[in-house]
């Protein structure tokens, strides 16, 4: 009898506890209701809407039913217009697009021809899943060429089909492999992880033990103690960039196409960025577990919702505006960029531009919220 | 006797909430003296220590530190006081020296000054011996001499401590005191919190705060000869029931018991006093001898903060 009542004695002030620990409470409420809209949103495999660029050297009818035929699938939208498919190309490399549709001058001539392909897909290969749902589409059967094209043997294997409408140049990760999709994007998992980490136990730790209170009676800044803080783990952060770029490149032979200057260069912007995050979450959090459990709010949804293992395309329009909030999103632009498509920062200055506007934005609000006060 | 003052204090408030922590506080606290704040827990001495050096808004009320004014020239009178805070706030993970560096920096001392005030205040503060020692690794006198030396070391002219001996040994709170008169003969104006008697007795002037109210204000001295109540002593056999006889008697505040000794307060409007004691032992029964008694510092506190019958 008694072991139930000390037992329930220990329930109850443990629920007392809970109950008064206001963000530990909203985490009981808000992780399944985050989770559950993350995952809902995230996880489609059902991809639609890839940012497709159009280079329509035909400018036929025909051709622009095919592009209407095609967008009407809803699996691709057209964002941009190109000229030739070199300026396809370069928008792949800039990350504007993700599929290039290439109709060439003679495009109704081939159409004839039941053995040429008569336009070409242009596709970003970085994330694999994509050139799957791309030649789905082109197998689709399009009625363009039910008046001049003929029924055709194909005889090796006796079966009778049309001769494809397309031809697909896949750019970047021709096999389509996982690894070469998933390393570069690791390195700002890990990055996210342990800079943000780092940087919100940073202040939360000198106010747990009483260092703060001495801190703030000096003449030291605002923001000569929040960059001071940040300093030492921009070093550590460029640290971690070098070793996961040496086991990304001898382990899992993911290919180094950009420069490494480059490459660092943008490592130190989205270091710096989540820097600025770890430091506003030290000024919200009161211990550091709480911090802890920040950090993790900001991880969960940097890696579903960053195109790191979701093709960003493939999801709805509120998630993609939310992501644009993560560093991590514009960082896995960056990095696959340089990575994987040799693309140089001149071709990412948007990515790179928002990393910056990020940091602005996170360093600021840190500095509003901590006050050389305790009131 | 320094005659200008170091702060100054008009309607000083600060409320949390609904509580009036500090409650329309005057106070003129003069230069190069040690400044005591006697209070019980919760008294509001803290908070009008924060708010004397910037780290609280008041609510209303207006404080002048060195001449300058609070709120508006909180970063500047930052540079002007040093602060030991009740809790050891250096970095433990530190060693003395770093530490130390760390603070000179900082305060934005140069290589040169710095160099020369710490060794200085290493031999100062006999920490020359543990200066690669961890701030964690020191006992609690050794660590309190280093937040000491850590608080002087842009030599402020307006030195704020709080609670500063509350986790040391007799022997260092007194080498500690000698520190700080060494300090005021240099011109240093100190501010100490404590809720010791004997530390309050060593201040130059002392204020007993209540409940965010200032209760009493004066030199020590002149507090127990003004005090606003009757001292009587009791000796007797039978204290407990001595005590129980005596706490319902109109006219007594407070019993305090001291070894065999009964302390009481008396309202000090009470007419022939010893005799009205005696009168109400005799008529329990009991024996004593009853005294009038010089008042000490105790009395004060309690006269001051805890006048009701008890």
């Amino acid at each position: 009898m008694k072991g139930i009542r000390r037992m329930w004695a220990v329930a109850l002030k443990e629920f007392r506890q809970l109950a008064r620990d206001r963000l530990t409470f909203a985490m009981v409420i808000g992780i399944p209701l985050i989770l559950i809209t993350l995952f809902g949103y995230a996880i489609n495999l059902d991809v639609r809407n890839l940012r497709a660029g159009i280079a329509d050297q035909a400018g036929t009818q025909t051709s622009r039913r095919l592009v209407a035929d095609l967008t009407a699938t809803q699996v691709i939208a057209p964002v941009r217009q190109a000229a030739t498919a070199e300026e396809l190309e370069r928008m792949l490399l800039g990350n504007e697009i993700v599929v290039g549709i290439f109709i060439p001058r003679d495009f109704e001539r081939r159409l004839q021809d039941p053995n040429r392909e008569a336009a070409q897909l242009l596709v970003d290969a970085t994330d694999p899943l994509i050139p799957g749902i791309v030649s789905a589409i082109a197998d689709m059967p399009f009625a363009l060429r039910e008046h001049g094209a003929t029924q055709r043997m194909v005889p090796r294997t006796g079966r009778s089909q049309q001769g494809s409408l397309f031809s697909m140049r896949q750019f970047y990760n021709p096999e389509g492999r996982s690894a070469v999709m998933i390393v570069p994007g690791t390195i700002g998992v890990i990055l996210t992880f342990t800079m943000v980490l780092f940087t919100s136990i940073a202040i939360v730790r000198e106010r747990e033990r009483g260092n703060l209170e001495l801190l703030i009676t000096t003449p030291v800044r605002t923001i000569e103690l929040m960059l001071g803080k940040i300093i030492p783990y921009i070093f550590i952060g460029l640290l971690q960039v070098t070793l996961i770029l040496s086991a990304a490149v001898f382990l899992f032979d993911v290919p180094l196409r950009g420069t490494l200057l480059d490459l660092y260069v943008a490592s130190l912007a989205y270091v710096v960025a989540v820097l600025g995050f770890g430091l506003l979450i030290s000024t919200i959090a009161k211990v550091q577990f709480q911090a802890f459990q920040l950090t993790f709010f900001l991880l969960l949804p940097s890696i579903l919702l960053s195109g790191f293992i979701f093709p960003f395309d493939g999801m709805p329009q509120p998630a993609q505006y939310f992501a644009q909030a993560l560093p991590l999103t514009h960082f896995i632009v960056l990095v696959r960029g340089i990575l994987l498509k040799g693309a140089e920062l001149a071709d990412l200055l948007l990515p790179l531009q928002k990393l910056g506007i990020l940091f602005v934005i996170s360093m600021t609000l840190a500095m509003v919220r901590f006050r050389k006060r305790l009131d | 006797m320094g005659a200008s003052a170091a702060i100054e204090t008009r309607n000083l408030s600060r409320r949390f909430g609904a509580v009036l922590a500090v409650d329309d506080l005057h106070l003129r606290i003069p230069e190069a003296q040690i400044y005591g704040f006697l209070g019980p827990n919760g008294s509001g001495k803290s908070t009008t220590f924060r708010m004397l050096c910037g780290l609280l808004k008041p609510t209303t009320g207006e404080v002048d530190v060195l001449g300058r004014h609070l709120p508006r020239d909180a970063e500047r009178i930052r540079t002007l006081i040093g602060y030991m805070t009740q809790q050891f706030s250096l970095y433990r993970d530190l060693t003395v020296l770093e530490n130390l560096q760390f603070i000179g920096q900082i305060q934005g001392l140069s290589w040169r000054e710095r160099r020369d005030r710490i060794r200085h205040s290493l031999k100062a503060y006999r920490l020359e011996r543990y200066r690669k020692r961890r701030a964690e690794h020191l006992s609690g006198g050794e660590r309190q001499r280093l937040a000491l030396a850590a608080a002087l070391l842009h030599r402020p002219p307006l030195l704020l401590l709080d609670e500063p001996t509350s986790a040391v040994d007799p022997q260092t709170r007194r080498d500690f005191w000698d520190a700080l008169f060494e300090l005021i003969n240099r011109g240093t104006t100190i501010l100490v919190s404590t809720h010791y008697m004997d530390e309050a007795e060593r201040c130059h002037r002392l204020a007993i705060l209540d409940r965010g109210r200032l209760v009493c204000e004066g030199e020590p001295l002149e507090l127990m000869r003004n005090i606003d109540a009757t001292v009587i002593e009791i000796t007797g056999a039978d204290l407990k029931s001595l005590r129980e006889t005596l706490s319902g008697l109109h006219g007594v505040w407070n019993l305090t018991q001291l070894g065999s000794r009964l302390h009481a307060l008396l309202d000090p409007e009470t007419e022939h006093p010893v005799e009205l004691i005696r009168a109400a032992i005799a008529d329990a029964n009991l024996h004593a001898d009853v005294s009038m008694a010089e008042a000490g510092l105790e009395d004060v506190f309690v006269a001051a903060t805890g006048r009701r019958p008890s």
